[in-house]
């Protein structure tokens, strides 16, 4: 099976109050990149699909990770070949000529392109959490769609994988999916929990580490030698205008100071009377 | 001059970051509790490749410099580790330089893939309580039998001794008198370190300690033990300058070890800073608290850049002995500022373990001890570097 992962670095959300608002842009000069965790999630997915648990050296598919961005993205796309990625495209643009649907049709050109089996992404990025990319590319493709996978399984033959069973959850329960390939699913955290992915190849029962895998030195120093080609936007896209515009970002209000109660009488009367929870 | 930091560097660090940041504050407070070793941290370094930095690519490692190794270090220590975390992989990287530099093929192949793979781990006896920091006045002895060596001596401070299988020894095979010159007649082995023993020719007792308590140390007591001709690295009686090549390495990565518990301090101490409200005011917009993090943030940075310029000499093959040397003493000393000024920053709650700081100024307090002090350094820079007579 081949892969198509597009892959997002994002500022640092640890150091999310560095972020400073200049108008309707953020300032984003001097802030530490990583890459989108669900992102990342779904390359350990893509991995997890295309190699058998127990030997994870070896990769039966074809996993190809897409960024876009300026020459510095070129770290979070090495990064992702050392987890295992076998290629790397970059597509040469800087954030603020992009927005969610700029992404989604120049993904679909790449796919045409590269014609993946599946196209696997994070649920959403955790710096704009737009939540649509996935989505506008299975619409653009007329591919079916899963959205926020907990766990998925890969249904076919060994190289001849047909469908995914994919489950997700959604507010008291799970959905549980069967989707044809080719496809777009999106992830969620769950699935990179020690059983959330099986492919053809893994044995039933086994268990991954939890979380995403780490890149080996050896793996960083041959990931240099991975291919790692770059395309232009406009080739990709005929229309580059922006169709979603940023107005304004505010921060959200600081949070008053709480009350200190002296008993339980007083807690119980303010709960019901201020709080009316009661 | 260039100072931009390159992409090869940028993956080294954040590779090394992502696995040391899965294990958290809370993973080496119990270690520093129930003083087991990190195994699970040691055995995660080896799976990804790490302890291999150093080591030739013919027998499994990476073949890079000390520059990276110094590089990995830093993000091993920084955060919350302590030296429980970088001791644990510390010893890897240049402690078995002799065996590369004068070990033969089929020593380097028996020893170092397994050392890579941390299948095996190594303790090295060099320092002796009689001894101390004048190496030359070692005791242990090597008495040439048919087949080997029958060894004899104590040794103390043999970090690892509890955990090892492996251990690099420092003996005498000419006795001191016999010899020319102090550094004549001294020879090295890397042998076997079993404890298990029904006749306990190695008897190892763990050295209770003031931190780093994951990562024992020890006292051992040596008793006819036999060591095979084939443990002995290069020729009889030229041990001394074999294990010169290892120590300005080890210096850089102990500077970067201890530079990077000390940012790790500063990072707590100035969070704590911002949030702690006293007076109706952080307590960080006082002088008083704000200037001395202040300045050991220069200090650190600047001890920084002295490693960087020690390591980027030796990867050079350049004499970095001066540089090398500076960089521990200024890096171990801006460490241990930053470690008590985090503790003072906090307040009581600094004396809290469960702050952490005060277990970082517990595990840095080494840095400032071995594996050389701070009056040697200052003996070797007037020595040395500024040419003025031996005083000892
Ligand atoms: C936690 C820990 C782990 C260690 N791990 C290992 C290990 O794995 N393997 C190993 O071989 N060793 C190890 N060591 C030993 C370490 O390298 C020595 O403790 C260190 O070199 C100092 O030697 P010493 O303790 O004998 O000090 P001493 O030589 O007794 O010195 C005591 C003090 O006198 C000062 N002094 C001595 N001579 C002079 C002079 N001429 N001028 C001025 N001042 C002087 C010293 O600087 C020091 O302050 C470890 C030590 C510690 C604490």
């Amino acid at each position: 099976m081949k892969i198509l992962v597009p892959l997002k670095r994002v500022a640092d959300p640890d150091n999310a109050n560095k972020v400073k608002v200049a108008g309707t842009k953020l300032e984003t000069t001097g802030l530490e990149w990583k890459p989108n965790p669900f992102d990342e999630y779904a390359v350990e997915t893509a991995l997890r699909l295309t190699e058998n648990g127990a030997a994870t050296k070896q990769r039966q598919g074809e996993v190809v990770v897409v960024s876009f961005g300026p020459k510095e993205v070129e770290a979070t796309l090495r990064a992702a070949l050392a987890t295992g990625a076998d290629r790397a495209i970059r597509v040469d643009v800087t954030d603020d000529k992009l927005d969610g649907d700029l992404v989604a049709r120049a993904l679909k050109a790449i796919v045409e392109k590269e014609k993946p089996d599946l196209v696997l992404c994070g649920k959403q990025a955790v710096d704009g959490d737009s939540n649509q990319v996935g989505q506008l590319i299975a619409e653009y493709l007329g591919w079916p769609q899963a959205t926020f996978a907990g766990s998925i399984k890969s249904e076919g033959a060994p190289g001849k994988e047909t469908a995914l069973v994919v489950h997700r959850e959604v507010d008291g329960g799970t959905i549980n999916l069967k989707v044809t390939l080719p496809a777009v699913v999106s992830v969620d955290l769950r699935i990179v929990a020690p059983t959330s992915v099986k492919s053809v190849y893994t044995a039933d029962g086994f268990k991954y580490p939890d979380g995403v895998r780490f890149a080996a030195l050896m793996a960083i120093m041959a990931a240099k030698k991975k291919p790692l080609v770059e395309e232009k936007i406009e080739t990709l896209a005929a229309d580059t205008a922006l169709k979603i515009e940023y107005l304004g970002f505010e921060l959200p209000a600081a949070r008053k100071a709480g009350v200190k109660v002296k008993d339980v009488a007083e807690l119980v009367t303010r709960l019901k009377s201020e709080a009316k929870v009661l | 001059m260039d100072f931009s930091i390159s992409d090869d560097h940028k993956s080294i660090r954040e590779s090394v970051r992502t696995l040391v940041r899965s294990f958290g504050d809370d993973y080496w407070l119990a270690r520093d509790h129930d003083g087991e070793f990190p195994r699970e941290f040691h055995r995660a370094m080896a799976d990804a490749g790490w302890l291999g930095i150093t080591m030739p690519t013919e027998y499994g490692g990476a073949g890079l410099g000390v520059t990276e190794a110094a590089i990995m270090m830093h993000e091993v220590a920084s955060h919350g580790g302590g030296m429980a975390a970088t001791s644990t992989v510390h010893i890897n990287l240049f402690g078995p330089h002799p065996i590369v530099v004068f070990g033969t093929d089929a020593q380097k192949k028996r020893w170092l893939p397994r050392l890579i793979e941390g299948q095996d781990q190594v303790a090295f006896g060099f320092t002796e309580a009689d001894a101390g920091l004048n190496t030359t006045a070692l005791k242990t002895f090597a008495r040439k039998v048919d087949g080997g060596y029958l060894v004899n001596g104590d040794k103390v401070w043999t970090s690892t001794a509890q955990v090892a299988n492996k251990i690099m020894l420092l003996t005498r095979t000419t006795k001191i008198e016999d010899c020319k010159r102090p550094t004549d007649g001294i020879t090295i082995f890397y042998t076997d370190l079993d404890r298990a023993k029904r006749d306990k020719r190695i008897a190892v007792q763990l050295i209770h300690k003031m931190g780093r308590k994951a990562v024992d140390s020890n006292s051992i007591q040596i008793e006819d033990l036999f060591i095979p001709e084939e443990d002995r690295i290069g020729e009889e009686g030229k041990g001394f300058s074999y294990i010169l090549h290892s120590l300005n390495p080890e210096r850089l990565l102990i500077a970067a070890e201890a530079i990077a518990i000390g940012q790790d301090a500063l990072r707590r101490a100035v969070k704590y800073a911002k949030e702690r409200e006293v007076f109706g005011r952080p307590i960080g917009k006082n002088q008083g608290i704000q200037h001395p993090l202040a300045e050991n943030w220069m200090d650190l940075e600047a001890a920084w850049n002295m490693v960087m310029k020690g390591a980027w000499l030796y990867d050079q093959h350049q004499p970095c002995g001066a540089e090398a040397n500076s960089a521990k003493f200024l890096g171990a000393r801006a460490g241990y500022n930053a470690a008590l000024q985090a503790v003072m920053t906090h307040g009581g709650f600094g004396y809290a373990k469960e702050y952490h700081v005060e277990r970082l100024l517990r595990e840095v307090t080494i840095t400032r001890i071995a594996p050389v002090t701070e009056q040697l350094i200052m003996s070797f820079i007037a020595e040395k570097v500024l040419d003025l007579p031996k005083s000892y």
